[in-house]
């Protein structure tokens, strides 16, 4: 995918053409649609199954526009411009020809906006405000699709569905999962994995990018709220809820913030405010994983058959390579990712620090990410019996807790996280963003191999919004080729060329999504009224917001944390070491193309 | 990783190689692909449907979207003889819907369903283009002109005894 801010100055600077819109002249790029044309210029044309350059297949009918000359109302989004073309947007029949679509749409819709999931906050329901539909005379049958909700991450509502076939472009495009597809015919038709399966018995990395592309509620993360709130009313628990890098820049949005506004110090004062007992930083771990990650790598280095080393802490990604790429499971790193990481040590480690019953210890997981949800439940990852992670809640879900609560958000002070979760590097920031595991990993990596730190470690190289980058890197005596992809589409791209032989890499980090953990399936959705059209910009300004704070830190690379320090010398040894093994490394599963289909093994 | 296959299925799998050998693995022919595995199968269950996706390097979901798209693919396991009553105009006229209340009277199904002895499954069809003979019942290959209500015992009888006979060969 093409860095959006830089896509735009492209075509600013191509070739111009005449449009008029509503009989006045604007100057747009020869290559833009109608609709785009429109946007640029801030001429409103609604839309719906539009998402731009991702799903442009002018289905629902919603942004027809007049063209002059044109017998028949023409869909903007695919309708090219060019010089002299006259449109008209806002007319009678144009007005009419949109409502009745949606009204179309809406007679065989779950209406149930009051206890929706996306209440206030949904694409059709804006559109059915903004084109003032007030009654549905349309009273055919109302058919039921179903409703499915078999995994512990995203639920699937039918009934809901308006056959925009978002999931599908972000899904296919993107992702390269191709877990959706019209299934049926006519009516009948609806968007959906093969056989109608649900999401956990086909090859879906649960990576939640259907979800944020979703207009309605047809595709949401299955909340686990009213859980936490329960386990928030046992006194008999000691309950730690540690953060994701990313949420600090993100969790500001769904409080009408500005995108990319960094509020570390609010999210810990309203989860204090919430009753948890401890709140930690998942960045903490995240610098343990740098750590043990890049010890990996060295050791790997010495025995170069094992190379590549491919990063493990996305679980969308490691689900991904468990389906489409088993071949490559072993050389995934064996690390856990960071909070599952935080979860074993805290009912190990911190709980003899504080003189705590491990069972007694609810870890709570804030994440950008639906798939962490799923990670959270594998059965490999649990130490003697007790699971590292009891809960993990979204982006979404902690904002809906809070105004359950009654916490004013935007006014909440600013306060620290808790000891011994609370000191990390600038480098386990940087996790959030794409590029910045493998800068972290990189500023360690340099300093263990060579014993010199790297000054000021700045590689901005790392950090463009392109979704497959490759780069040469020499540390010490020895040159590594490495890659980074986010998207994985763009990490099948990378692993089909090692593969061949045309671009061998040595080290792969892979984020699933796009942007990394900033557009993550779990964070805030912006499906309301200021922001109609769906792009991928806005992960720049946060993942700009992540690199801002490592900048700002003093401490910027995971060995000079004294807390890890600290944990080394009281639990964990040294890195790699049999502790470190058993509670921060992890295995993985040969899942298959194919999984409800017996397989020879 | 590849598709268990039980003892009792490989000679089908077998011919389902052939059949893909015949046409290059060629993934423009999904439909004709798929045509043929229907006439080794009787239907396209999800592990055909699965195998095809994993050698012709489609996505499941892609196959399944077109097995589930036209009605000449079915994923359920027909019977051995497909009763396909016309309900085109000319045979609807002619009294076709009294022909396919007597059928589904006699064999207990609803349209699309199939005997529990997998011998008849019954279809509702549109127009087969021998109007002449309207109404018309169709039975696997066999054209059945003029059919009335009273016939249809009869009719059925002759599909059970071919059956019987073919089992005690």
């Amino acid at each position: 995918m093409e860095n959006i801010k830089e896509h735009d100055e492209k075509q600013m600077k191509e070739e111009q053409v005449s449009v008029y819109f509503n009989g006045i002249e604007y100057k747009v790029p020869k290559t833009v649609t109608v609709l785009e044309a429109a946007r640029m210029n801030h001429i409103d044309i609604p839309s719906l199954c539009y998402l731009k350059d991702i799903n442009e297949i002018g289905t629902c009918r919603v942004c027809l526009v007049e063209i002059e000359g044109v017998h028949a109302l023409q869909a903007s989004c695919v309708y090219p411009v060019r010089d002299g073309l006259k449109v008209k947007t806002n007319t009678e029949r144009v007005r009419r020809a949109r409502k009745t679509a949606v009204t179309l749409l809406l007679s065989n819709h779950h209406r149930e906006c009051l206890t929706c999931i996306r209440n206030l906050n949904c694409e059709l329901q804006n559109l059915a405000d903004q084109l003032g539909i007030r009654d549905i005379p349309y009273t055919g049958e109302m058919y039921d699709y179903g409703f499915h909700n078999d995994n512990p991450v995203i639920q699937r509502d039918y009934n809901k569905c308006i056959n925009c076939r978002r999931c599908l472009a972000i899904c296919n495009k993107i992702q390269e999962c191709h877990v959706y597809s019209p299934i049926n015919r006519g009516l009948d038709t609806v968007i959906a994995p093969a056989f109608k399966k649900d999401l956990i018995e086909v090859s879906c990395i649960m990576c939640g990018q259907c979800v944020i592309a979703c207009p309605t509620a047809s595709l949401t993360e299955k909340e686990s709220i009213s859980d936490v709130w329960d386990v928030l009313s046992d006194n008999t628990k000691h309950i730690v809820v540690q953060t994701a890098p990313s949420i600090q820049v993100t969790i500001g949005e769904e409080f009408g913030m500005e995108i990319g506004s960094q509020v570390r110090g609010k999210l810990v004062a309203a989860l204090r405010r919430l009753g948890f007992h401890k709140v930690f930083a998942t960045d903490v771990t995240a610098d343990l994983t740098i750590m043990e990650e890049a010890n990996e790598l060295i050791e790997r280095l010495k025995e170069p058959e094992k190379l590549p080393l491919l990063s493990s802490c996305c679980p969308g990604w490691v689900k991904f390579a468990e389906h489409f790429y088993p071949e490559f499971l072993q050389n995934l790193s064996s690390c856990k990712s960071p909070h599952e990481m935080c979860g074993a040590l805290t009912k190990s480690w911190y709980a003899k620090k504080y003189d705590l019953d491990p069972k007694d210890i609810i870890n709570v997981a804030i994440m950008p990410c639906t798939a962490k949800k799923y990670e959270a439940s594998r059965p490999e990852l649990e130490v003697d019996g007790i699971r590292n992670v009891d809960f993990v809640l979204t982006t979404r879900e902690l904002a809906r807790m809070i105004r359950q609560a009654g916490i004013d958000f935007v006014n909440l002070p600013d306060e620290e996280y808790d000891e011994p979760f609370n000191q990390y590097s600038g480098a386990g920031t940087i996790f959030g963003a794409t590029g910045g595991l493998f800068e972290a990993a990189l500023r360690t990596a340099h300093y263990l191999i060579t014993g010199d730190e790297i000054d000021i470690p700045d590689y901005t190289d790392a950090r463009s919004q392109s979704g497959l980058k490759y780069g040469e890197i020499t540390i010490g005596d020895k040159k590594l080729s490495i890659a980074i992809a986010h998207g994985t589409g763009n990490a099948k791209e990378a692993l089909d060329n090692h593969r061949t032989g045309k671009k061998k890499i040595d080290y792969m980090e892979v984020m699933a999504c796009p942007g990394g953990c900033v557009g993550g399936g779990g964070q805030p959705i912006l499906g309301g009224k200021d922001h109609k059209k769906i792009s991928l910009d806005y992960r720049h300004n946060r993942s700009d917001a992540l690199y801002n704070i490592d900048k700002s830190m003093e401490i910027r690379r995971s060995h000079e944390n004294e807390q890890i320090k600290k944990i080394y010398e009281e639990f964990l040894g040294e890195p790699l070491s049999e502790v470190s093994k058993k509670y921060l490394h992890t295995t993985y599963v040969d899942r298959g193309k194919y999984p409800y289909v017996r397989t020879n093994e | 990783m590849d598709i268990y296959i039980d003892k009792t299925e490989e000679e089908n799998f077998k011919k389902l190689d052939e059949i893909l050998e015949t046409h290059g693995h060629d993934q423009g022919h999904l439909i004709t692909i798929l045509r043929d595995a229907q006439e080794v199968f009787g239907y396209l269950p999800e592990k055909v449907q699965s195998y095809l996706s994993l050698k012709l390097d489609i996505p499941i979901s892609t196959v399944n979207g077109v097995v589930s798209f036209y009605s000449l693919f079915s994923q359920e396991k027909k019977g051995r003889f497909t009763i396909g009553v016309c309900l085109g105009t000319a045979c609807y006229v002619k009294g076709a819907k009294d022909v396919l209340n007597a059928i589904k009277e006699e064999l207990g199904l609803d349209s699309g369903e199939t005997t529990l002895d997998h011998l008849f499954t019954l279809k509702d069809t549109r127009c087969i283009g021998a109007c002449g003979l309207a109404p018309v019942v169709m039975i696997n290959d066999d054209v059945h002109g003029k059919v009335t209500p009273s016939d249809i015992p009869s009719l059925l009888h002759q599909y059970i005894k071919k059956s019987k006979e073919e089992q005690d060969d």
